[in-house]
């Protein structure tokens, strides 16, 4: 599945490119972009797990930059 | 400038005026007498330093240390917090002067810079949002003889919506009843309006200007154009350019490099005896101002995206900034003939009278004769003929499939067709020198002449040749299944390198594959074709461009690069706009790069103090910022 989220808070560039490394990195994600200019996280990955691994990428972002979370 | 940023500014400008006051104070007055000792003067300066530097920067300090706690420990926060604490903390050495001043400013000047950074981002973000603001708010349907407002993704396929004048087309469709010019700019860059009559086609998008309209919709509004320009532009982002991924990576390295420097020459010269501690100490501190990656790893994006966004602005969509980046190397250009250079509708080019007869008693023979035939050349001889045509002049009008028609116009025989039908009446025709379709015209039995019919060459075509060949393509090519006579006029007329007639559309396919394998090394072919027939081949260039794409799905869907109209002149455009934009990309990267790495240098000799270190990070930032913002300005490139 493919979905695109509204980052919020999410105030620096090399915070996006970490964040977008960490979630790349999470078990079950085929991909994963952050883009600081258009502040979006665009996410394909596992249907079945698929809210499960939002939330770990919530938690990701939230160790990058406390402040920024994810709009769903 | 959002709340959150007003907030900071508000906080910034106090911190100033506080550090500003506290400056004017140990200044003016002499703390040593008023305390009575020199350490306690100097403690007291501290502590008035404490303050604005407090107000400025105590989420820095908040954030370094939760992020050491998550394990991120070369972030900016991190880095600024141990530059200026470590400042502060020269206080330690008594036997050097005072670095509190410094410390402070560096604070205060981060912090206008990262706001500076901050409300600049936005701004470029607005206007990028404000250039891409074609959605449409609602539509209104006619439901029981009064109209009702709804949202466009709620109107079904094939109910008839009112566009008022002044409002924005909610849903593709076509024209019932009004008529009307509508405003296309948003979509296609183009400034003269389009006038529209029932039967006309019009796309969701554009301003209806001057007449009301009822309009038969043709798509759901997730398909109608709108929406996906609007996907487009939004997936744009994704798609990362080479550049844009290897300054992140680099950005990754060098924090930790530069911060590793800076212990290294904080601690080794002195333990060998180099030097003072606090000397040393005051240089990696210095290090460690200038060693956020940030300058780059924002003005980076930031150019990708006002290219992008320019380019949309003049009706130019690219997918990605990785195809921006593409479009800048290409050196050879592919072009389709039909639809992409020429009209791909047929016109009269030439009408060749025999000796003492009048061409336009020719033309209005043979369009006499052809005034009941739907054949596309028929159409393209009544166009050429202009005048009415009455009907009631032609009797026993019969067409010979491949070779003609036969009629009697104003009770003369009159013979429109080919050399076959010539043949086969015993006509004394003669060939044209000009390539295209011939029509050879016969009254009562004598040649009276002959009409050429052409596909026509755009207007801009041989203008888009020199352009692109003035801005540094080498090889402009041309495939085309036409014939190779018509092919060469065609090539000849515009300039064109090497064509390439007779093709297949598989054969084109084969063409393109050769000419990737003759491409220099790094330098890019781009194809351009009408979306027609050619998505194999535009998915095989390195960059596909599409153009006359308003309103088909199957070109904005194979293509890298899409123009909204079918005009050739915005490829020239295109490329000059892709090599506009890397120029401002490279010129921040040698830039940002350039000046840190020469203040790293005079840092480690001594030379540079940590005010020149926040100009090598905030002032290298926002003049690298304001340089990207200029990436979103096209008006150069408009003709």
């Amino acid at each position: 599945m493919r979905k695109t989220f509204k980052l919020q808070d999410l105030d620096c560039a090399n915070c996006a490119a970490k964040m977008e490394d960490a979630i790349n990195r999470i078990d079950g994600v085929e991909k994963a972009t952050v883009s600081f200019m258009t502040q979006k996280l665009t996410l394909v990955a596992d249907d079945a797990r698929f809210d499960a691994i939002v939330d770990e990428a919530q938690r990701a972002c939230a160790k990058v930059e406390p402040d920024c979370t994810i709009i769903r | 400038m959002s709340k959150k940023q007003k907030r900071w500014l508000v906080r910034i400008l106090v911190a100033l005026a506080l550090f500003a006051c506290v400056l004017a104070v140990t200044a003016l007055v002499s703390l040593e007498q008023l305390t009575g000792s020199r350490t306690a003067a100097v403690w007291l300066e501290f502590a008035l330093f404490l303050v604005p530097y407090l107000i400025a920067g105590y989420d820095v300090l908040l954030k370094a240390a939760r992020n050491i706690g998550h394990g991120q420990v070369f972030d900016e926060n991190f880095l600024m917090s141990l530059a200026t604490v470590g400042a502060f903390a020269m206080v330690l050495f008594p036997e050097t002067d005072p670095h509190m001043a410094e410390g402070a400013a560096v604070m205060l000047f981060y912090q206008v810079g990262e706001l500076f950074q901050s409300y600049a981002v936005g701004r470029s973000r607005k206007s990028i949002a404000d250039m891409m603001d074609i959605a449409p708010e609602y539509a209104t349907i006619e439901c029981d003889g009064h109209l009702e407002e709804v949202g466009p993704d709620e109107v079904p396929v094939g109910s008839v919506i009112v566009v008022k004048p002044g409002e924005r087309v909610p849903l593709d469709g076509v024209v019932v009843d009004g008529a009307s010019q509508l405003d296309t700019a948003a979509l296609t860059g183009e400034s003269v309006p389009r006038s529209v009559e029932p039967g006309s086609e019009v796309v969701s998008g554009c301003v209806n200007l001057t007449g009301a309209l009822r309009v038969r919709t043709s798509k759901p509004y997730g398909d109608s154009t709108v929406a996906r320009i609007l996907e487009l532009v939004e997936n744009a982002a994704e798609k990362k350019a080479r550049t844009e991924s290897f300054i992140t990576r680099f950005a990754r390295v060098y924090t930790p490099i530069v911060t590793g420097t800076a212990v290294l020459l904080a601690v080794v010269p002195p333990l060998l005896g180099a030097g003072a501690w606090s000397d040393w100490i005051l240089r990696g501190l210095t290090f460690l101002v200038v060693s956020c990656p940030c300058a780059l790893v924002i003005s980076v994006p930031l150019s990708f995206f006002g290219g992008i966004g320019g380019a949309s602005r003049l009706g130019i969509l690219v997918k990605g900034s990785n195809y921006l980046e593409l479009l800048s190397k290409v050196d050879t250009v592919v072009f389709d003939k039909t639809g992409t250079l020429t009209d791909g509708t047929f016109d009269v080019v030439a009408i060749h009278a025999e000796e003492g007869v009048d061409p336009a008693a020719v033309l209005s023979h043979a369009a006499h004769a052809e005034a009941f035939s739907d054949h596309p050349i028929a159409v393209s001889l009544r166009r050429a003929y202009a005048g009415p045509i009455d009907q009631k002049r032609v009797r026993q009008a019969e067409e010979a499939s491949g070779h003609g028609v036969r009629a009697v116009v104003d009770e003369r025989e009159v013979l429109v067709g080919n050399d076959k039908l010539m043949a086969r009446h015993g006509a004394a025709w003669h060939d044209c020198e000009l390539a295209g379709t011939v029509l050879h015209v016969c009254v009562d039995g004598r040649y009276v002449g002959h009409i050429v019919i052409a596909d026509v060459v755009k207007a801009d075509a041989a203008q888009t040749i020199a352009d692109l060949h003035a801005a540094g393509v080498k090889r402009c090519v041309m495939l085309t299944g036409d014939r190779a006579d018509v092919a060469q006029a065609v090539g000849g007329q515009l300039g064109i390198d090497e064509v390439r007639a007779q093709l297949l559309p598989e054969d084109k396919v084969n063409e393109v594959e050769r000419l990737l394998g003759s491409q220099a090394d790094g330098a890019k072919l781009a194809f351009v074709g009408d979306g027609i027939n050619d998505a194999p081949v535009l998915t095989r260039a390195d960059v596909g461009i599409a153009m006359g794409a308003m309103g088909s799905d199957a070109a904005i869907e194979a293509a890298d690069v899409v123009l909204m109209d079918d005009k050739p002149s915005n490829i020239a455009r295109a490329i000059r706009l892709a090599r506009g934009t890397m120029r401002i990309v490279w010129q921040n990267i040698v830039f940002a790069l350039g000046v840190k790495i020469a203040i790293l240098i005079l840092a480690a000799l001594g030379i540079a103090n940590m005010w020149l270190a926040v100009f090598g990070d905030v002032g290298v930032a926002v003049l690298a910022i304001l340089n990207a913002m200029r990436a979103m300005n096209v008006r150069k490139y408009r003709p």
